[in-house]
């Protein structure tokens, strides 16, 4: 064993450098955002902020409960109920007293922004600047006679649920 | 700890090619880490990895996107030109620093 060069077998000859994958990604992620609580808003948009910082291509619809995300009256104050939620741990009986959902999202939305997360409106701002897009549902709207002026600036267009399904052919699917 | 060599220097790196001795890193050094990526820096990159550099140091974290956005109010989407597809992790590996932690 006299030689010098028997380095390490870590030490690569090629750089070891992080794999950035391609270029461009054909990866395309669909998420149904269909809950208008605050605690299940923002699920879906972590995601989709992630995926898009992956480079992957990302289509947000929001349908049902979901609608109060986008609509321009309801999305900046969404709430957070503790009734009926087992995350929050407490018993039913206390959860349904008064005041306590006014107290519970308080409370959630501190947390968040000592995170630095943003609020609902500046988090949809954030996705469409990072190449997101948000629709809008067909019968969502019909439903709640919104049209969409009612609705954030960032949201391309009111579409129906099988005109989303088409966009999002071979796209990974997550339902919120 | 592994350690690789880019334009003649050894550095040491984390399991994904990451480098984790923040003092082997210099300008020179991020012109080759960026030059592995394609990416040719100019004063709009430099300012961003300045700051990345400048956080790191202060906090013990590397920034997220939307920390350096809204520090230095570049908008996110110069940052996806700048550092394309990846935003986050490239111009934290340019930065000599690990990817960041933080989710948003």
């Amino acid at each position: 064993m006299t030689t010098t060069d028997t380095t390490p077998t870590t030490t690569a000859t090629t750089p070891t450098m992080p794999d950035f994958g391609a270029p461009t990604t054909d990866r395309t992620l669909a998420i149904i955002c269909s809950k208008g609580s605050l605690d299940m808003a923002y699920p879906g948009l972590i995601l989709a902020n992630a995926a898009l910082g992956e480079g992957a291509t990302v289509h947000l619809f929001f349908t049902f409960w979901g609608f109060d995300m986008i609509n321009k009256r309801t999305m900046a104050d969404l709430k957070f109920t503790p009734v009926g939620n087992p995350a929050t741990h407490l018993p039913t009986a206390i959860s349904g007293m008064p005041g306590m959902t006014a107290m519970a999202t308080h409370q959630m939305r501190k947390t968040i922004a000592e995170l630095d997360i943003p609020e609902v409106p500046e988090f949809l701002e954030q996705i469409v600047d990072s190449g997101g897009h948000l629709w809008a549902c067909r019968m969502s709207a019909d439903m709640q006679h919104l049209s969409a002026d009612d609705l954030y600036d960032g949201v391309e267009d009111i579409i129906s649920a099988s005109d989303f399904i088409e966009k999002t052919d071979g796209a990974q699917l997550l339902f919120i | 700890m592994s350690t690789t060599t880019i334009d003649g220097r050894t550095i040491h790196v984390d399991q994904e090619g990451f480098l984790t001795e923040p003092a082997e890193w210099d300008e020179d050094m991020a012109r080759s880490l960026s030059a592995l990526l394609g990416i040719e820096l100019d004063e709009r990159h430099w300012k961003i990895l300045r700051f990345l550099r400048a956080d790191h140091a202060s906090t013990g974290e590397t920034p997220t996107l939307r920390r350096v956005s809204t520090s230095l109010q570049v908008p996110m989407k110069e940052l996806f030109q700048l550092f394309p597809t990846k935003p986050a992790k490239k111009m934290a590996y340019v930065a000599g620093l690990p990817k960041p932690r933080g989710c948003v």
